[in-house]
């Protein structure tokens, strides 16, 4: 954190959205003034607006495509790439050279994400760029904006806070940071969205949030976003008289979200309107088709008198009225398709649907198989039944199922419809009454489109010691996998043990060694771990060695990898090591190899993803 | 046959017919003269009045696209005011209006909707188009411009105007005598433009293209 910073940045570094909020810190008072910085990006050849939100798309085109100084920007003449509006335009009519949901790629396993991989489907000619370079690209294009709103107070040179969903593991969570570094943003910390959602709640509450929540509350923060959902339960607990917020567990990275529900509209609309004109509709169509839908859907919510809304595909020739297709859509359709759709009212006990996928599926993102958001809560909430259990908090029946939540904050624009708000109580509610717990409420009063960024703008304010902060650490337990010590029985893989390098809830700026535990690395050939989280062992210390686990307990991440430099040591030579595990002040986990006979230190890669196919 | 001589030292002692009709024409010939210059000066009074009138009034900024917005957008509310120097009259800059015309295009088809010929369809389906087209301005409007009412009263109800009201923003109607305070029915709320973002073009940007010829490959 820099003395010379003048304001605390966040950013939203969204899926779809990408968000830019701060906050002046040498603005005195209790007050917190908060801003979004517009956002100056092309909406098409030749044409810049000011937009608060950026979103996250890239585009690629064609040389002959478009005009010579046509993609100027207010600060660079010829950007290398095309993103915000003008590549969600483009790419609409163009999708084989749009690169979309850059970030999702980042914590999807079996994909070396510096890699030129998207877009996925590409032809050949099309230069492809890596997850990372677009990642890159969005925060370029943000901290050139910033530099050019604000010359005299360089983004360089302010505190910035970044967002990450709090599902992202460690390898996703180091190229964010290192996608920071490499334009410029040395300074940058992450933050968890739904703790940033939350800190938000907190500022806007102004100071009346201490009468909203009590000692033993557990706050269920649902964030469902364009492309992720995400769910997080953070504890309320006292230390010397003040209240004190504790992250105890995060969910799954749920490649699920708002655009689905669009897509999902649009395609029953697409059937129904096949059905009535007899024609096949074509993918262009389909495009309009899902914002005429979204539109629909936000007026159906919003106006609970309206019956159906008509939508209109308007053709794509000039003549307008002889080419449109009409249909209407219905409430009832809007129900069937998002309220039970995907957030059908199933018993806490259900879980989410997942089928083999077939063999040949095409290389893509991991979206979730099942779209039933309160399936997944259900899993979530079983899952972490123990979550609060060293805390003090009111112990649970003993027959209870799952964790019981006595307050709910939303996050994310989809939850801002309010039949889709009430049903994700009402369900959740039901649970609970079955169990004969009281019902949860709902924390009112959060900007569910925009809390995000500004609950990252508020962290660097708490960051300098003003309010309260949200105490997490790592959201998991690591492991490394180990061969056992057993004799070698053929046509059976050893077994493998999983040895704890890092345990749950490690704080930022912490580190734990290992040093009863010692490994020979060989001079100049790479050794790789399998590596290992747990999201719900949070006994587990340094060292602890796991013999057995259940499926659900441990979740295989990618190998890491460690490549000792030869550096005055014979190739092929052994080295002792042990391992350490640090959380970095900016919120990485940091592995490092040290040698035991001289202390030297390596560090241990994490995103060697698919490297060994 | 009478013979005709001049002779200027003759001097009529008789005050007879002609003479009558010869005074009678003077003085007729003097009135006309005098009605003629009286109200070629009049005349050229009002003309003076009259030159200002083809130039709306800036309502809310000096820019020039501005001014084409407000042509476009309160079409209504056009005010003719006098001006007594000599005007100059602002040449709009066209990049606004075809600015506009691109916007309204995007997202409305709007030219597409204007340029077709409607006599060949049923009124459900020009309805459906323009779903389209009212969708669409509505987002462009929305997106760009900030409008507000002029006036805040309900539209019917009973409204009086002060003295030195601002008759850019108020037009009066009907039976218009007497002093203010003026007091009459507000027939229209009418609409002010209080922020305008218009998009900012690159260098070179052929802004005449409002939308380009798509061929799909």
């Amino acid at each position: 954190m820099s003395e010379a910073a003048r304001y605390s940045v966040g950013i939203d570094l969204g899926t779809t959205h990408c968000v830019i909020s701060y906050v002046d810190l040498r603005h005195d008072g209790d007050e917190v003034a908060l801003a979004v910085l517009a956002i100056p990006q092309l909406t098409a050849p030749g044409t810049i607006e000011e937009k608060s939100q950026l979103p996250s798309f890239t585009y690629l085109p064609h040389a002959a495509e478009i005009v010579e100084g046509e993609t100027a920007l207010p600060w660079v003449a010829k950007p290398e790439h095309l993103v915000g509006e003008i590549a969600r335009n483009l790419g609409g009519k163009t999708p084989i050279r749009l690169v979309a949901s850059a970030k999702s790629w980042l914590c999807h396993a079996g994909v070396d994400c510096k890699q030129a991989i998207l877009p996925a489907d590409a032809p050949e000619e099309v230069g492809r760029i890596s997850p990372f370079a677009a990642s890159m690209a969005y925060l370029r294009h943000l901290r050139d904006a910033w530099n050019h709103r604000f010359p005299e107070d360089r983004l360089e040179q302010q505190d910035v806070t970044l967002t990450v969903p709090a599902s992202f593991d460690p390898a996703a969570r180091e190229l964010t940071v290192e996608a920071a570094r490499a334009v410029g943003l040395h300074q940058a910390v992450l933050l968890e969205e739904p703790q940033a959602a939350l800190y938000s709640w907190i500022e806007n509450s102004e100071g009346d949030w201490r009468n909203h929540v009590r000692v033993g509350d557990v706050i269920l923060v649902v964030d469902v976003g364009g492309g992720t959902t995400d769910l997080s339960l953070i504890a309320v607990t006292e230390q010397e008289g003040n209240l004190q917020l504790t992250r105890v567990a995060v969910g799954d990275h749920i490649l699920l979200g708002g655009d689905n529900m669009d897509l999902a509209l649009a395609y029953t609309v697409k059937a129904k309107m096949e059905q009535e004109s007899g024609k096949r509709l074509e993918s262009w169509q389909l495009q309009a088709l899902t914002h005429a839908c979204r539109e629909a859907k936000e007026k159906l919510f919003n106006q609970p008198e309206l019956g159906s809304m008509p939508i209109v595909v308007a053709s794509r020739g000039s003549s307008l009225i002889g080419g449109t297709l009409r249909t209407e859509l219905s409430r009832d359709e809007l129900n069937r398709v998002l309220v039970e759709g995907f957030l059908p009212q199933v018993p806490v006990s259900e879980r989410p649907v997942s089928k083999p996928r077939g063999g040949l599926r095409a290389a893509g993102l991991p979206y979730a198989q099942d779209a039933g958001i309160t399936r997944h809560l259900a899993a979530f909430l079983a899952k972490q039944k123990e979550a609060v259990s060293e805390l003090g908090h009111a112990a649970l029946a003993e027959n209870a199922g799952f964790l019981h939540p006595t307050a709910v904050l939303f996050n994310g624009g989809v939850l801002k419809a309010a039949g889709l708000s009430e049903r994700l109580m009402g369900v959740l509610n039901g649970w609970l009454r079955a169990e004969q717990a009281p019902e949860a409420r709902l924390l009112s009063g959060a900007d569910l489109d925009l809390a995000v960024a500004r609950g990252a703008a508020y962290y660097g304010f708490v960051r300098k010691g003003k309010g309260v902060r949200i105490k997490g650490g790592t959201a998991a337990a690591y492991y490394v996998g180990v061969e056992s010590a057993m004799p070698a029985v053929p046509g059976l893989a050893p077994e493998i043990e999983a040895l704890c390098i890092a345990p749950f809830g490690m704080e930022e700026g912490s580190e734990q060694a290992l040093p009863n535990d010692e490994f020979g690395l060989i001079i100049g050939e790479p050794v790789r771990f399998r590596f290992f989280a747990s999201k719900t062992r949070r006994e587990d210390q340094v060292g602890t060695r796991l013999e057995s686990w259940n499926d659900d307990e441990l979740e295989e991440l990618d190998e890491i990898e460690i490549t000792l430099p030869e550096e005055g040591m014979h190739p092929g030579d052994i080295v002792p090591v042990h391992l350490t595990a640090a959380v970095t002040e900016v919120g990485t986990l940091e592995l490092k190899a040290v040698s035991n006979r001289d202390d030297k230190r390596w560090k241990i890669e994490f995103d060697v993803r698919a490297g060994n196919e | 046959m009478n013979t005709y001589t001049i002779d200027l030292a003759l001097r009529p002692t008789t005050f007879d017919l002609w003479h009558v009709c010869l005074a009678g024409t003077v003085v007729v010939l003097a009135l006309l003269l005098i009605t003629v210059l009286i109200s070629v000066i009049l005349g050229m009074r009002r003309c003076k009045r009259h030159v200002p009138a083809p130039v709306p009034a800036p309502a809310i900024a000096p820019q020039p696209e501005i001014k084409v917005v407000e042509k476009i957008v309160e079409v209504e509310k056009i005010v003719r005011e006098p001006a007594p120097e000599p005007v100059i009259l602002k040449e709009a800059t066209p990049d606004a209006a075809l600015q506009l015309l691109s916007l309204l295009q995007k997202e409305a088809r709007f030219i597409d909707f204007i340029k077709e010929d409607v006599s060949a369809y049923s009124d459900a389906e020009i309805g459906a188009a323009a779903r389209v087209v009212h969708q669409g301005c509505g987002k462009a409007i929305d997106e760009h411009f900030t409008l507000a009412p002029v006036s805040q009263d309900q539209e019917g109800s009973r409204v009086s105007l002060h003295k030195g009201f601002d008759a850019a923003s108020f037009r009066l109607t009907g039976n218009i005598v007497g002093e203010a305070p003026f007091s009459g029915t507000l027939v229209h709320k009418g609409w002010r433009v209080t922020d305008l973002r218009l998009p900012k073009l690159t260098e070179g940007h052929n802004a005449s293209i409002i939308a380009a010829a798509e061929v799909e490959l």
